[in-house]
């Protein structure tokens, strides 16, 4: 606040500062010390999340990284209890104190940047330009390592090399929080047995808690989002959790691209106005912003009554605000979706099920939308139920208990879980913030055969996926929890999910049809005990019982279509050889006739993937024809199976979708 | 409650062969591999006549079929064979027992099965309705009772189990009415009342009971608690015919009183079959009619607003055949128009004694009853 702005002195001299004082105490507040007063800003607001936190920012760093060097990435995540002072170590659900490493198999930081990436706050690669990538302001991995600095007083340790050849760069930074400048304690050469990539290492004040939230969901779900990365993740209580690459491929790298006219604010419009290399108004409106062709620009200038030639520099004040306005008025095409990078059905479905034990699987991919003109694009997924293995046990070795009046079998009372994420990254906080969130409670799923209550989630053993990937996803907070809820990105997430519920639809009819006819069957046999019986003891008991039980028998195996219903729930092909899992393609219902036999499907499918996804469905339907066949399937089953599956499903795997607009541009 | 001995009545073995038959239907129809079917009487105001000339509801012709190899009714034709087992165990122990023992004793977890046989007593409980109308055989006569849920008091002597109950020794309770008031359960020795009067609800009754009300008007107090149970209605209809007294009803202000009425003179919908024996078809409605607020200075602020279902019931009243005639609906759309209802209780609000004192009496000096 200026000093002139200033409460003019008051009658009481002695209470009131003058104006000469109060400026003196004016004075710059550094952004670091911004962070460090409002942790909570960043997700640090207590121990538990900080360590999820910075967990996160670590292997959001080191993904981006490697992707963008085009690397297949393999991440390594150790959490490690660390002794604080003279105290005995204690179990990893009572420790305060926490070693987080991450280690990468990225490109590498050059050293001159080693210090400032990581004990600097908002320095780094990704805020200046327009491209989907997991970070975006260049905060978070500096802000963990001022978390860190704050409650430990430890400095952050980075190791990187760039290749094998070149050297390893060992550093300990911290951050001046004051300067917003990194402070190097330690600088040196050293050996390193990795040929290449970066390593991290914060020593943080964290709580280690399982279930909600917890690290271990986070990178649960890294894993279902991101197939093509392989993670190690070595957890506090000394467990060895992996999550091999199920997809031998890289996602199709985003482009970068320029702002969209739609998308910007007028003080942006001003300063790029004042930046541009442009000699003219209509040239700096079609070299500096995308879909403005030299036409465009100048229907902009007639609108705005401005001289296309006009030099940017000149134009401010009104003219610029009815240029501002001239864009807003004029028609021009949504910004390229190449610069987003979906993470594709077929990717989706591996994610989900190699994760998620179910029954039905199914991801859905939306064209391109544009909010605010940033493009983005929504992806769902689902699913649905439980695997057979999960399921309840079966009757033979649990006693069932009678039911008492009143009571009833709980089953399926759960309600769905929804998991989120923003550019590939899960979001685990402020759900019900979150514009997935809400688009999945507004979603009518009883419409597709899933209990729902007013304003809740739907029942039933159900998860469902949405990812919003874009150049700029619009979060709620800084610490990138909830997607703020957007009426164009609700309305296609909406879609989305009404597409996969559609298709659950479809699936649990075709189920339940096969069911209710064998549930007839069944219903009747344990009827029709009960009938003979009663009758036998109307008659006083000089009634021939077998006989009528016979009689009645086939009258039933004739009203209910008899063997077919044994042929539809696949009864003849053993006692477990209900359709349990089942993943239905885009395709559509059509992809729904193979019958798995759950024989380690997460391993095995991945084993044989062949590493062109261009023909890649082939692998898994071929991976589960065979376990099939080991289990003993009718000869005829697989080759049913392998019929409908192999073209169905790799013909319309995210792939040539997304890779069509690359292949026109180049 | 004990099991009591039932006496044989002639009709035991009858009935017995009758609940066989349910059996038979099964057999027969296996043997010739056709789907088992039992018909049974609608049960609803569809199937039912209105017999102006006896001023009674008669059951109408029409049957729907129950059939075993049919997902909807599969389980409840399972369920009508047990229940009718159950009967005619009771039949041949010769016992009496409730809807709920035959619940229990029919309750049990299907073989090889998680599934109850029955899961709560009202799927039992419209089953052994169901047998009585379609044997045809009354409910005393299937040996299950209801709960005592009456009493009476008044001048009137009975035979139970060969005690003498005289109903005017027996203090302001009066005695508890059997749920089975036939001649062969109960025996009415004497009565040397003028009247009957059949109140709705249990506090009223009890007030006018205090009060010895039934002394100064030699009447028979009698009550149900609500909606009658049948022994109090039969109780009632044995009064009526036996001793030639007249039966007055006073019910609430509301279409639920109305509809308690019209139960007592014309029978019920739902056992249409037993009005024969029930229904009183020259008992007088009494009160609280919706003209008495106006008549006897009863405040608008004791009343009650009509609910949407009290609207909905009344509308329907409106147009049962039996409730044609001008005063009575006149009755009833003066409540409508009025919006209100008004409980016995409300009288209370002009002084506690209002009922025994004021309103009662001037009733019954100026006959102002609906018929």
């Amino acid at each position: 606040m200026p000093a002139a702005l200033a409460k003019p002195p008051t009658p009481e001299p002695k209470a009131a500062p003058s104006a000469a004082e109060m400026g003196a105490r004016q004075r710059e507040i550094s952004v670091s010390e911004f962070f460090t007063k409002n942790r909570h800003l960043l997700g640090f607001d207590n121990p538990r999340k900080a360590l999820l936190t910075c967990v996160k920012e670590a292997v959001d760093n080191a993904l981006d990284a490697a992707e963008e060097a085009g690397i297949l990435p393999e991440v390594v995540i150790t959490l490690e209890v660390a002794a604080s002072g003279e105290e005995a170590p204690v179990a990893a659900s009572q420790a305060t104190r926490f070693r987080v490493t991450v280690i990468d198999n990225g490109p590498g930081i050059v050293r001159q940047q080693i210090p400032p990436i990581f004990a600097k706050l908002l320095y780094g690669s990704k805020f200046h330009r327009l491209r989907m990538s997991r970070g975006q302001q260049g905060i978070g991995i500096s802000a963990a390592g001022m978390y860190a600095q704050l409650t430990t007083g430890k400095p952050v340790q980075i190791t990187s090399s760039t290749g094998p050849r070149a050297a390893t760069h060992y550093f300990e930074v911290q951050i001046d929080t004051k300067k917003n400048e990194p402070r190097i304690f330690e600088s040196k050469k050293i050996d390193w047995h990795h040929p290449r990539g970066t390593q991290v290492t914060l020593e943080i004040e964290g709580r280690y808690q399982k279930g909600r939230a917890s690290v271990d969901e986070f990178l649960e779900q890294v894993a279902i989002a991101n197939p093509h990365v392989t993670l190690v993740y070595n957890t506090p209580e000394g467990e060895t959790r992996k999550y091999p690459r199920t997809i031998q491929e890289l996602p199709p790298p985003p482009r970068e691209i320029k702002p969209h006219p739609y998308g910007i604010e007028f003080g942006v419009l001003l300063r790029m106005l004042h930046d541009t290399r442009s000699h003219s108004v209509s040239g700096f409106l079609a070299a500096d912003f995308s879909r403005v062709s030299p036409a465009v620009a100048v229907e902009i200038c007639r609108t705005a009554k401005l001289s296309p030639d006009a030099r940017p520099r000149n134009v401010h004040g009104d003219a610029a605000e009815a240029l501002y306005k001239a864009i807003q008025a004029t028609k021009i095409m949504a910004p390229p979706s190449n610069c987003i990078s979906p993470i594709g059905e077929k990717a989706i479905l591996h994610g989900l099920y190699k994760q998620i034990k179910g029954e039905f699987y199914t991801a859905v991919t939306r064209p391109a939308a544009v909010y605010r003109g940033n493009p983005f694009v929504i992806e769902a997924g689902l699913a649905f139920g439980k695997a057979p293995d999960q399921a309840a046990p079966a009757p033979a070795d649990a006693p069932v208990v009678p039911l008492a009046e009143g009571e009833e079998r709980d089953d399926d009372s759960e309600l769905a879980r929804v998991i989120r994420y923003a550019n590939r990254v899960p979001l685990l906080y402020q759900q019900s913030a979150c514009a997935t969130f809400k688009a999945a409670l507004e979603t009518a799923w009883r419409n597709y055969g899933v209990a729902q209550s007013r304003g809740a989630l739907p029942a039933g053993p159900m998860v469902i996926f949405v990812h919003m990937g874009s150049v700029w996803v619009p979060f709620t907070s800084e610490s990138k929890e909830a997607i703020a809820d957007y009426d164009e990105i609700r309305k296609e997430i909406k879609l989305a999910l009404q597409e996969c519920g559609r298709r659950l639809g479809m699936f649990l009819r075709r189920r339940e049809r096969a069911k209710s006819e064998f549930r007839r069957r069944n219903i009747f046999e344990l009827y029709i005990e009960e009938v003979v019986e009663a009758c036998g003891r109307l008659k006083g008991g000089k009634l021939p019982k077998e006989k009528l039980k016979i009689q009645l028998q086939k009258i039933a195996l004739k009203r209910t279509g008899g063997t077919r219903t044994d042929a539809i729930l696949g009864r003849d092909n053993g006692p477990e050889g209900l359709p349990h899992s089942i993943i239905v393609t885009p395709d559509g219902p059509e992809g729904d006739a193979p019958a798995l036999p759950e024989l380690e499907p997460a391993a095995a499918a991945p084993a044989v993937e062949p590493p062109r996804p261009g023909k890649a469905k082939p692998a898994p339907a071929q991976g589960r024809a065979a376990a099939r066949g080991k289990a003993k399937g009718k000869p005829a089953r697989p080759a049913k199976a392998a019929r409908s599956v192999k073209p169905a499903r790799p013909a319309r795997a995210s792939k040539p979708k997304a890779k069509a607009p690359k292949r026109g541009k180049r | 409650m004990a099991k009591a001995k039932a006496k044989k009545t002639p009709a035991a073995g009858v009935v017995e062969k009758k609940l066989i038959s349910v059996a038979d239907a099964v057999i027969t129809a296996a043997d010739r591999a056709k789907d088992p079917t039992l018909l049974i009487p609608v049960r609803s105001l569809a199937n039912v006549n209105f017999n102006e000339k006896r001023g009674i509801i008669e059951m109408g012709k029409r049957k729907q079929e129950r059939t075993f190899f049919n997902v909807g009714m599969a389980k409840k034709f399972m369920q009508t064979v047990l229940v009718a087992d159950a009967l005619s165990e009771l039949q041949r122990a010769e016992l009496t027992t409730s809807l709920r023992e035959i619940y229990y004793r029919t309750k049990h977890t299907m073989k090889g099965s998680n599934e109850n046989t029955f899961d709560n007593q009202n799927e039992s409980d419209p089953l052994i309705e169901d047998l009585e109308v379609s044997l045809s055989a009354l409910r005393e006569e299937l040996h299950v009772r209801a709960e005592n849920a009456g009493s009476i008091v008044g001048p009137v002597v009975f035979g139970d189990d060969g005690d003498r109950v005289d109903c005017a020794r027996l203090g302001k309770g009066g005695y508890s009415v059997p749920s089975i008031v036939e001649p062969d359960f109960i025996e009415i020795r004497r009565c040397t009342a003028d009247f009957v009067l059949l109140v709705e609800k249990g506090t009223q009754w009890n007030r006018l009971s205090e009060d010895k009300f039934w002394r100064r008007y030699n009447c028979v107090l009698l009550t149900g608690n609500g909606q009658p149970p049948r022994g109090v209605r039969r109780l009632a209809r044995r009064l009526h015919e036996e001793y030639k007294i007249p039966v007055y009803v006073l019910v609430d202000n509301d279409p639920w009183g109305y509809y308690i009425y019209s139960v007592v003179k014309q029978g019920s919908i739902n056992l249409a079959f037993e009005s024969e024996r029930m229904a009183i078809p020259k008992a007088k409605f009494i009160g609280l009619s919706s003209a008495d607020p106006d008549r006897y200075g009863l405040p608008r602020n004791v009343g009650i607003k009509l609910n949407d279902k009290d609207i909905g019931r009344a509308r329907e009243l409106l147009k049962y055949r039996w409730l044609q005639k001008k005063p009575w609906q006149d009755e009833i759309k003066r409540m409508l128009a009025s919006g209100l209802k008004y409980e016995l209780d409300a009288l209370a609000n002009k002084d506690f004694r209002y009922l025994t004192k004021t309103y009662l009496p001037r009733k019954l000096k100026e006959e102002d009853w609906l018929d």
